[in-house]
């Protein structure tokens, strides 16, 4: 996306002294690490009512969407300007649940794609937590290939009528819009039959089932759409040319990691914040801190951490700079995974048996356990890291890329599943 | 690579790149693989008159950076020193004229700092001692008071060009400080031993000090007090190493990548198989990584920002760790080829895997990250 930038523009030091002020102000510290944890639902909504209030109070401060032009209530400032936000924003409470996906891919593309009045309705509503954005992609029949989506959406005149099914959308029940990638046409190439739409989650035909996830998590839903209806207006882009929304949308979305759209505290760490759940609390907690093989492995955790602190800096720079393709965006979310995975790793290694087997007192140790439990989670969410990897081999090295059997025919075509015959042998 | 170089960087890399491709072409290395130096005078002399062992130098001094920013400066060299595997004392070299610059007697600045500069000598930086002392930051040797002078007995190794060095900085313990000493090489009781060494053309020696006395005119900073000369001498030395181990990671990736679209095996090259594909992007993830980190750690040095030491420590710990696994990596793809002598792989293979040797190995820095957290959780409990 390009800004262009005003010619008054506010002096990085002005905005980071003014952000300054008003975060100390009135932005209260972080209290423990801010990641989703295992709340009642509840609790869950009491958290996602304060994050949206959280959220206004940026934006009444003048700190929303500081890339975002002013005109869609945005600051219209820099890349700077985002470091010294996160700068500030070091050691405070901040809106996570609202920032990825709402922030980007969401608001991105509507800021890329979108009409006047579907910015000028929606982006404000985002900036000022009023909306919570969420993604309807990926679908049961599969996540990695996006571009296969079987959600049909047919024209009734003014009016789109969607079936079909979505998946792991999070935290769906708790928001309010969410972009959702159709089909609209099965008779052309897979890629040329798409369309995206604005859907409301209250909309009458959208059904939701809460999927428990094997760390007890319910944050991740399913959708069933049964003749939803929604208006033209909806529609964002030109009907069957969903993909080229649809590559800027991974794009964002394999960018989430180091995307200057969603605010990220400086010092937040996969290691977890400083003072609470960190490695060497941990290894003091289970009573390793003075083994020199638990100490390696502090080490290793975090110069894993910083160094995919510094890449996270550095693929933006090299991306807006064009030094990089943007296809480079797959290294920070390859990096993220391989480095979360370590991390998951290192941390079930320092808790000790308790990780597995623990009492009520030891419910820390268990969270590491929990941790090492469902670790692959961050090598799938969001893409997986074999499409990461692909990505990287054949956009950015241009390597040949994988012999797919959905070129050159009608979507229609495509096989979706084994021949019956294949089906009945597999299964004798 | 850093992404954002001043118009006098860009000209200052080009140059050397040039200079390098030349006079440290692949044929030129093998050709100094017995070579006692292991490089040309000639040729250390003209890089040294093309800046790389001024950057960090005060002008005062005859010095001066490119940018204004040396340390970035010098990471610059050093990663086109890792691309070509390049031979010569880059970071004993850049590490002394620094400590000279910022603490030498004007005597020692006229009289060596200004040759190293020149290029006239070599000197090498006596700091790390062999096993059972062999782990970064400990230092045994001892520097004992000896009428008005200073007297040193025992054994430090490795010296990076310790057998044609015209002097030596040496590191030695003082009760519970630090102090250093430029001691003459040719200084009686100093015998230098050559070592072996993995790279092709980087010279290494045992130096031994039997009862070598020393005038106070020797001293480098102060008596017992050289603990922050020498931290920040052991940031900028690893700050080159990173840098040159980026350098010579991001040739054995060209090399291999080039290899990977031009060798076909069962009618497709090994490019279009997706088992190799996915090694070559985790392979390019840790490049960029190293890449990323290397700079981090530079800037943190330059501007001696108060996590200068976990930033080096961090980088040389990823980079010490990765770097090997990317090069091992690059031979893996290649097959029998790639274990050959014939082929110029190892030559970079070599140069990672030794600098993740030098100035404390990938555990001595993981260790030393982890110190340094738990000062900083448990203020009560001083880092070790």
């Amino acid at each position: 996306m390009t800004t262009t930038e005003p010619v008054d523009i506010e002096t990085v030091e002005d905005f980071r002294e003014r952000a300054r002020k008003f975060i100390r102000e009135n932005v209260p510290p972080a209290e423990g690490p801010q990641v989703a944890g295992n709340l009642s639902d509840e609790e869950e909504l009491a958290d996602v009512s304060r994050q949206r209030q959280l959220q206004r109070l940026l934006y009444d401060g003048g700190l929303a969407g500081v890339l975002v032009p002013r005109e869609y209530g945005g600051q219209g400032l820099t890349l700077d300007h985002v470091r010294a936000l996160n700068e500030e924003m070091a050691g405070r409470q901040y809106p996570f649940r609202l920032q990825v996906p709402g922030m980007t891919p969401c608001m991105t593309i509507l800021l890329d794609f979108g009409t006047e009045e579907q910015k000028r309705q929606h982006v404000p509503a985002i900036l000022r937590g009023d909306e919570i954005w969420m993604q309807m992609l990926s679908e049961p029949s599969g996540g990695s290939d996006v571009a296969g989506a079987q959600t049909t959406a047919l024209r009734d005149g003014d009016e789109w009528v969607l079936n079909g099914s979505k998946v792991w959308t999070t935290g769906a029940w708790w928001s309010d819009w969410a972009l959702c990638l159709t089909r609209t046409n099965v008779d052309v190439e897979k890629h040329r039959g798409l369309t995206v739409f604005m859907v409301p989650f209250d909309i009458e035909g959208l059904e939701m089932h809460r999927i428990e996830m094997l760390n007890g998590s319910k944050e991740f839903c399913q959708e069933f759409l049964t003749d939803v209806r929604i208006p033209d207006s909806y529609r964002i882009g030109e009907v069957d040319d969903g993909w080229t929304l649809g590559t800027r949308w991974m794009y964002y979305e394999r960018s989430y990691a180091s995307s200057p759209y969603a605010i990220l505290p400086a010092g937040s760490s996969l290691e977890g914040d400083r003072g609470v759940g960190t490695m060497v609390s941990l290894a003091a907690r289970s009573g390793r801190l003075r083994d020199p093989a638990a100490r390696a492995l502090i080490g290793e955790a975090h110069a894993e951490s910083i160094a995919l602190a510094h890449l996270s800096k550095r693929l933006p720079k090299a991306i807006m700079t064009r030094k990089m393709t943007e296809q480079a965006a797959s290294i920070g979310k390859l990096m993220y995974a391989l480095v979360r995975r370590r991390l998951m790793t290192i941390g079930w290694e320092l808790a000790g048996p308790t990780a597995a087997v623990w009492g009520d007192d030891d419910a820390d140790l268990g969270e590491r356990g929990v941790n090492f439990l469902s670790r692959q989670v961050g090598e799938i969410a969001g893409g997986t890291t074999e499409m990461a990897r692909n990505v990287v081999a054949e956009r950015v090295l241009g390597m040949p890329r994988e012999k797919t059997f959905d070129k050159g025919v009608a979507f229609r075509e495509i096989p979706k599943g084994p021949p019956a015959r294949a089906r009945e042998e597999h299964q004798s | 690579m850093e992404l954002e170089l001043t118009p006098d960087q860009d000209f200052f890399v080009a140059t050397t790149r040039r200079f390098l491709e030349d006079r440290a072409a692949v044929g030129v290395l093998r050709g100094l693989r017995d070579d006692e130096r292991g490089y040309d005078e000639a040729y250390w002399r003209q890089g040294c008159e093309l800046g790389w062992t001024s950057l960090l130098v005060a002008e005062a001094d005859g010095g001066g950076s490119i940018s204004g920013r040396g340390v970035e400066d010098l990471a610059l060299v050093a990663f086109e020193f890792g691309r070509h595997a390049s031979p010569g004392p880059l970071v004993a070299a850049n590490v002394v004229a620094a400590a000279l610059s910022r603490s030498g007697t004007e005597a020692q600045k006229v009289e060596v700092l200004q040759r190293i500069l020149a290029g006239e000598v070599v000197v090498g930086w006596a700091i790390a001692e062999p096993p059972p002392n062999d782990r970064l930051g400990h230092v045994a040797l001892e520097a004992v008071p000896s009428g008005k002078g200073w007297s040193l007995t025992g054994t430090k190794a490795a010296v990076e060009a310790g057998g044609v060095a015209s002097h030596l900085l040496v590191t030695a313990r003082t009760g519970d400080g630090l102090t250093q000493l430029l001691v003459p090489a040719d200084a009686p009781g100093v015998v230098a031993t050559p070592m072996h060494s993995l790279d092709l053309t980087r010279r290494f020696s045992t130096v031994t000090f039997d009862g070598t006395t020393v005038p106070a005119s020797a001293l480098v900073g102060e008596a017992g007090g050289a603990a922050g000369d020498v931290a920040r001498q052991l940031r900028l030395a690893n700050v080159v190493l990173c840098a040159e181990m980026t350098g010579a990671m991001d040739k054995a990736m060209d090399i291999t990548i080039e290899w990977a679209f031009d060798r076909y095996t069962f009618g497709r090259p090994l490019a279009s198989y997706q088992a190799l594909k996915h090694r070559f992007a985790d392979m390019k993830t840790w490049l960029e990584a190293s890449q990323a980190v290397t700079d981090g750690a530079a800037t943190a040095v330059q501007d001696d920002a108060d996590d200068a030491d976990e930033a080096v420590s961090a980088a040389k710990a990823y980079i010490g760790h990765h770097g090997p696994e990317v090069v091992h990596e690059c031979v893996q793809m290649h097959g029998g080829i790639g274990v050959t002598f014939e082929h110029d792989l190892h030559l970079y293979v070599r140069r990672v895997v030794l600098d993740a040797a030098l100035h404390g190995t990938v555990n001595d820095h993981r260790l030393r990250l982890a110190d340094i957290l738990e000062a900083r959780e448990n203020p009560e409990r001083p880092a070790a």
